[in-house]
């Protein structure tokens, strides 16, 4: 177990793309269910929907760039990996985790809200933008996450 | 993924914006005749336009698109039983009677669609006496109902058997559905069909053996009391309804027949809206059934009253409250 430090960064870097990923892969499938139904009966609402849809996925996104960071910090990416300590470890795995679980359950309550506002934009396409903001709300608590994680893992 | 309604609620969402709204409603009772209502209707797509334009013809097309739109996005058709054994129990009160007289009038005026069961079943199964192709509560309830009426010739009593076996089976249907939009569903319309069993009953002076008899239990209403109240007429039972949650019926009742009628709808609209919000359910798909149901039964109140000539206030009386 020399190389405990390492596993530990690594599992903290497969955390936040595993997590935010299933999070959003849960989001974008409900949300896009909903999608669908909604344009069986209008497909002219076609792009208002896929916006919709798209924005749980983000936090896939973010869960990537944390662990592509994290990868490239403990220098996994270049091939060479470096030294590092248990606590060195500890401390990667923690600072993913702030996007690992608040994007797995921001995806999913965004995906949720994403549905509603599809629900709203069926019936009233002219209120697409207010319709929109709802789930966009969530985001705010999944970028506030990847900040933390970002700027925890530059930090070390 | 067997109750995952969001593709389904989008789809309803969509529906929900051709539901007729109070407005349109009121053009259709502008219209001066009833050819002239039916016309309206076609051109805001009702019926089909390969059928020949009757009012029958127009009602019986729109049953028949709800359950196709519901039966394309929901695989387990039978968490609607709630909703279509209404239907069911009317073909087999009408079957049962058309093999006792033998009467040749034209099916399409007795029989409605929309049921689990198709009437050409339904009629085979009372001509032949052998009700073992119906669900086995509305087999039994046929057969011995059927036989009831072999041997008094009481057709009343007949439909008053099959009535409660219906409520009776709307109830058990609703409460083990596992939602709960049809849990209330199904409460509100046994508790509003006890109340105007009792009042008819009462009306027309029935004993209290035939009301205990026509009342089917629901958890909301103690049948006893209520059979008991309506014995002594309308009052008695306006009186008792004002110490339950259903108050709002005993001013109703007071008012006039219709108004209590209407009442009876109303309040399953009422409870029923809060629901088309949740789009995570089967709830906004059990308010738009109920919601089509609502327009195409004031459709055909409607289009009966310009039928009959009939004033318009006196169909706008009893109109429901529309969903939209």
């Amino acid at each position: 177990m020399d190389n405990v430090g390492l596993i530990l960064a690594l599992a903290g870097a497969v955390s936040a793309a595993l997590f935010a990923g299933i999070g959003s892969a849960y989001g974008v499938g409900l949300a896009g269910r909903a999608g669908a139904g909604a344009i069986t009966e209008n497909p002219d609402l076609f792009s208002k929907v896929l916006i919709l849809q798209l924005l749980p996925g983000t936090q896939g996104i973010y869960g990537l760039l944390v662990a592509f960071v994290t990868l490239s910090q403990i220098g996994l990416l270049g091939g060479g990996a470096s030294e590092i300590t248990a606590g060195q470890g500890l401390m990667y795995l923690l600072a993913c985790l702030p996007i690992a679980v608040v994007g797995l359950i921001s995806a999913i309550y965004q995906g949720q809200t994403s549905v509603a506002a599809i629900g709203v934009v069926t019936k009233k396409p002219d209120q697409f933008g207010k319709a929109m903001l709802f789930p966009a709300m969530v985001e705010t608590y999944a970028i506030l996450a990847l900040l933390i994680s970002i700027l925890a893992v530059f930090s070390l | 993924m067997g109750k995952d309604y969001a593709y389904a609620v989008a789809r309803i969402r969509g529906r929900e914006l051709a539901l007729f709204g109070q407005p349109v409603m009121e053009q259709l009772l502008a219209c001066k005749t009833c050819g002239e209502a039916l016309r309206f209707l076609a051109d805001k797509g009702w019926g089909n336009p390969e059928r020949s334009l009757t009012a029958e013809n127009l009602l019986e097309e729109e049953t028949k698109k709800t359950w196709e739109l519901i039966g394309e996005m929901v695989k387990d058709m039978s968490v609607f039983d709630v909703f279509r054994i209404g239907d069911d129990y009317h073909n087999l009160k009408a079957a049962v009677k058309l093999a006792y007289t033998r009467s040749g009038i034209d099916r399409s005026r007795v029989f409605v669609s929309g049921g689990r069961v198709s009437p050409e079943t339904i009629e085979k199964a009372a001509a032949e006496r052998d009700f073992g192709s119906l669900p086995e509560d509305m087999g039994k309830a046929g057969a011995k109902a059927q036989e009831t009426l072999l041997h008094t010739g009481d057709g009343q009593l007949c439909d008053m058997m099959l009535d409660r076996a219906c409520l009776e089976a709307v109830y058990r249907a609703g409460q083990t559905a596992g939602e709960e939009v049809l849990k209330r569903y199904s409460e509100l319309t046994v508790a509003a069909a006890d109340i105007r069993i009792a009042v008819r009953c009462g009306k027309v002076g029935k004993s209290l053996d035939f009301i205990r008899r026509a009342l089917a239990p629901c958890g909301e209403i103690d049948t006893e009391v209520l059979a008991h109240a309506a014995l002594s007429g309308t009052e008695s039972v306006a009186g008792y309804l004002e110490n339950t949650k259903y108050a709002s019926a005993a001013e109703a009742l007071r008012r006039s027949p219709a108004a209590f009628e209407k009442w009876c709808d109303d309040l399953i609209m009422d409870e029923i809206r809060p629901q088309k919000y949740n789009p995570f359910t089967l709830g906004p798909l059990a308010a738009y059934i109920l919601a089509r149901r609502n327009e195409i039964k004031c459709v055909r109140m409607i289009l009966t009253g310009k039928q009959n000539e009939l004033p318009d206030d006196m169909i706008r009386e009893r109109l429901r409250e529309m969903y939209v």
